[in-house]
């Protein structure tokens, strides 16, 4: 079942080998193809331009209002690429190998080997579409170095790059619109997947403005839906981004891969009261100059500036001393969470840790420092009413990003023939954690120039049958999902569904989130159906399925995560050892670090679901390191 | 702090709509604007009466989803704000606040604060875009940007699409919405092949939407979350006829 067709060679020749191995559909018949694609963020949007520009005939949905507004959107800091401008020892080799090492150990090397020769043509594409990133005087590109690494391979537009990047694509897809190549359905949520035969054919939405429920025929079904954290409640996920499409795809035979991967981001704005609906990011650019601080002493409230030097306890610099504040995201994160559980963490609640500019404003002085950072400064006294260039920020880690996915193979195709994944969807190439910048490009490697050779080798490698919504597959996936939507809103109990989807995230931020044990994963895998239960009997919507109707919206979200979070957590059960952002307290080394365990570990987990009633079953992709040696990460 | 909301309620869009006034308490000063109204929500919700539909997503000032009147101003008025954006902190308790849709016939209401604001896209459709079909780009430093263009490409490139300029504006133009997207292209070498027919086309565009025609009242500039300059609206009428002015010659 698990096929991952890595095409045989050497690593740098297999993408080439591939193409070439491909069948094409010629340009006369392409238009006789329907590809859905349900997204337009930047995987979405970059591939039905893509596949709408080659000629085929692309339906593409999107639950926002436009294409513009995906949750892509908000991606600040940059995109990687190995183009090596800066003549600083970069090459494509050196974008995998990190990559691969900052996914500590458990991405395929095919996969993400291609990711990096792919990056070099993304830049050159969106420059092309008139992105405008960061110019020197001389007019050249500029990077900045970013998340940990030795070379400046961060391509940037201001403090806003998954904007322009997201605006590009989507002027692309526009054009196509206008072209006629590209059907755009926006305010359409997917609500099930439709298979016919064993493949993926079909979809059915819900019209987000009038209700009515529809189906739509296709030859193909590309997912780019975007992650899963806020299966957390809190996160820096936009509020709508969720996990429905690939959730359902999940249910109708695709293999769910790597589901407790988890991406919790060191630097963000801490919770402040109870009515937050969710977290900020602040850059982690913050990390090249701000200390990381907390006091030595348990509960001390004294105001930072009055708490003398020796009484500071700049834990990561002590721990780490040659990485310092710069340690990856994972670290950084579970340091602030210790430190906090020691109760010396500081703010309202003691949930934060300093993150203090004034070393270098001394050394910089403040203007210096407002040139590189005073947006960021901005932002954060805008939402804490506090002045960063006087008292230390406060931080603590937020969920960010979620690593697993629909399991794929090196085609981007999931387990059910037909239907494709990408983006965040994905379970993607970032293995157990995420390096920065890299998500925007393995969204775009996906969508401009993986689909576009894959897909079509799909069609012309198959014989697909005439299908259309008159088959009565759509009918039945049609009539379950009213009856859901029906059960849903004649539940008419007394919560309402924020109540249940904050109770859920308080329990996999506890349990499932920076720190595992096995007795806090065994206490939500009984809880979890508890609460699916609560939901089934008491959640209160207001209104009917057929109207313009957020909580509808919600609930059918929060359905999902409720299923999603019990998987997740007996993946993390399942993986009793420590990797990137899965870290299991039973499998640490003596002074603390994860402890990874490659001998039992060293696979893809991808997960069947077998039924409401029955266990998931899992299969085990086994992954071989033969270009990047396995080691123990250090950055003592 | 407690605050008295007068918020528009409207079925559909072919619904009437009216005023109706909600008391929220317990807010605090560190919550949201749109937090608050999650409180007001959950509290409706839990009386058994329809929650205020109003549009969001990023609740961070970039994905452009959110956007109603607060006592008639766009995005509450604070310099570079979006609602979402914007803190409890700026209000104090007994504040009375009226919240209504964007106003505006190309923004017709969908249901109480959540309008279609479609007719942007449609402009962007016209030739808000670079033809460069995927795979035919030459090497990104291949082509040179000043760093001043460059710099004023992306000035305009950070409009967010929220709509704010138009329902700010007494004839609900969209000028300095589109008046962005043409700069951020027009400013570009890779945007000069297309140049007068973007100009022209996304013009014409924005006429055949039902957009008013721009008066020069100055009220989007005041309302931009992004401080999109008025005086990119000055350039795209001067691109605007140096394109017709083309045209003619050819
Ligand atoms: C605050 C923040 C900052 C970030 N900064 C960076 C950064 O600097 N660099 C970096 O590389 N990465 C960054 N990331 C990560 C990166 O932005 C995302 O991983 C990436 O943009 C995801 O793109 P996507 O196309 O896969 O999905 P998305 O952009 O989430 O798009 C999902 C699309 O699917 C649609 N959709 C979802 N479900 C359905 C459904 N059921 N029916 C219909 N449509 C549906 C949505 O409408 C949307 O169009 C950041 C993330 C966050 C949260
Ligand atoms: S120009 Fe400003 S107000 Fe108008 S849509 Fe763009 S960001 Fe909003
Ligand atoms: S919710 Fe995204 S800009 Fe306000």
């Amino acid at each position: 079942m698990l096929e991952s067709k890595i095409p045989s060679g050497p690593i740098e020749q297999k993408w080439d080998k591939a193409r070439f191995d491909m069948k094409l559909v010629n340009p006369a018949n392409r238009r006789k193809y329907r590809v859905i694609i349900v997204g337009s963020g930047l995987a979405g949007a970059a591939a039905a331009a893509s596949l709408g520009q080659q000629g085929y005939n692309v339906d593409c949905f999107s639950f926002h209002d436009s294409p513009r507004r995906a949750h892509s959107i908000a991606a600040q800091g940059g995109i990687n690429a190995a183009k090596n401008y800066r003549n600083d020892g970069d090459s494509i080799f050196r974008l995998f190998y990190d990559t691969v090492k900052g996914g500590d150990f458990r991405a395929r090397e095919a996969n993400v080997y291609r990711l990096a020769q792919i990056s070099v043509n993304i830049i050159d594409q969106c420059v092309a579409q008139g992105v405008p990133f960061a110019r020197e005087y001389g007019g050249l590109l500029d990077t900045r170095s970013f998340g940990g690494v030795q070379v400046s391979r961060t391509f940037y537009a201001r403090g806003q790059t998954g904007q322009q990047l997201l605006l590009g694509a989507y002027q692309a897809l526009e054009e196509q619109i206008a072209a006629g190549t590209v059907r755009m359905h926006t305010r359409s949520e997917m609500l099930d997947l439709v298979v016919v035969n064993g493949r993926a054919r079909g979809i059915v939405t819900r019209n987000l403005v009038t209700g009515a429920i529809e189906t739509h025929a296709a030859d193909v079904v590309v997912l780019g839906t975007g992650g899963y954290g806020n299966v957390f409640y809190l996160s820096t996920n936009a509020k709508g981004s969720n996990t429905t499409a690939i959730w359902r795809a999940h249910r109708r035979g695709a293999l769910f891969g790597n589901p407790c991967f988890t991406q919790i981001h060191p630097t963000c704005i801490p919770v402040s009261n109870e009515n937050q609906s969710k977290l900020t990011l602040m850059s982690e650019s913050l990390r090249n100059d701000g200390r990381v601080w907390v006091p030595k002493k348990q509960g001390d409230t004294r105001a930072p500036g009055s708490i003398p030097e020796d009484e500071r306890d700049y834990y990561l610099e002590r721990r780490y001393p040659s990485f310092g504040n710069l340690v990856p995201r994972d670290v950084a994160s579970r340091n602030a969470k210790e430190v906090c559980d020691e109760g010396r963490g500081v703010g309202p609640g003691g949930m934060g840790v300093y993150l203090d500019f004034s070393d270098a404003i001394k050394r910089l002085t403040e203007p210096v420092v407002r040139e590189k950072y005073g947006n960021l400064f901005d932002m954060y006294e805008e939402i804490t009413g506090e002045n960063a260039y006087k008292v230390p920020m406060r931080i603590f880690p937020a969920v960010h990003y979620t690593m697993g996915g629909l399991w794929v193979d090196y085609q981007l195709m999931s387990s059910i023939p037909g239907l494709f994944v990408a983006g965040e969807a994905n379970f993607s190439d970032h293995g157990a954690n995420r390096l920065g910048a890299s998500a925007l490009m393995q969204g775009l490697a996906d969508g401009y120039f993986i689909l576009p050779y894959t897909l079509p080798n799909y069609i012309a490698s198959s014989s697909l049958e005439k299908v259309d919504t008159s088959h009565p597959a759509f009918a039945a996936v049609k009539e379950e999902v009213q009856q859901r939507v029906a059960k849903m809103v004649n539940i008419r109990g007394k919560r309402t569904v924020d109540s249940i989807h904050k109770e859920l995230g308080k329990m996999m931020w506890n349990n499932c989130g920076m720190a595992r044990s096995e007795e806090g994963l065994r206490s939500n895998l009984a809880k979890i159906p508890e609460l699916r239960h609560e939901f089934w009997t008491n959640v209160n919507i207001i209104g009917g399925g057929e109207e313009f109707n957020q909580s509808l919206e919600k609930a059918g979200r929060v359905a999902d995560f409720l299923e999603l979070a019990e998987l997740m957590c007996l993946d993390a059960l399942q993986r009793a050892e420590s990797c990137g952002g899965h870290f299991r307290v039973e499998s640490q080394t003596p002074d603390g670090e994860a402890l990874r365990d490659d001998d039992r570990f060293s696979y893809v987990s991808a997960w069947e679901w077998k039924g409401e009633n029955a266990d998931w079953v899992l299969h085990q992709e086994p992954l071989a390191f033969e270009y990047v040696h396995l080691t123990q990460r250090s950055y003592k | 702090m407690n605050l008295t909301l007068k918020v528009w309620r409207q079925q559909d869009a072919k619904a009437a709509g009216k005023f109706v006034s909600y008391q929220v308490q317990n807010v605090t000063p560190d919550m949201s604007f749109l937090e608050m109204l999650d409180l007001l929500n959950e509290n409706l919700q839990t009386k058994g009466e329809a929650p205020v539909v109003f549009e969001h997503d990023c609740r961070e000032g970039i994905c452009g989803s959110c956007g109603f009147l607060i006592n008639g101003v766009a995005h509450g008025g604070h310099r570079g704000t979006t609602v979402c954006q914007l803190s409890m902190r700026f209000f104090k308790d007994g504040d009375s606040l009226t919240l209504e849709p964007w106003r505006a016939k190309a923004f017709p209401v969908l249901r109480d604060l959540a309008v279609d604001r479609s007719a942007f896209d449609r402009i962007i459709q016209a030739g808000g875009f670079i033809s460069a079909p995927t795979g035919g780009a030459p090497d990104a430093n291949a082509i040179l940007v000043p760093k001043n263009d460059a710099e004023r490409a992306f000035d305009a490139a950070a409009c967010i699409g929220c709509g704010a300029c138009v329902a700010a504006c007494p004839n609900a133009a969209a000028m300095l919405f589109t008046s962005a997207k043409i700069t951020h292209l027009n400013s570009l070498p890779q945007g000069q092949p297309q140049r007068d027919q973007r100009t022209l086309d996304m013009v014409a565009a924005m006429t055949e939407e039902d957009f008013g025609s721009c008066t020069n009242h100055g009220e989007c500039e005041a309302v931009c979350p992004k401080e999109i300059p008025i005086e990119f609206i000055g350039r795209m009428n001067r691109d605007l006829i140096h394109a017709t002015l083309h045209r003619r010659g050819e």
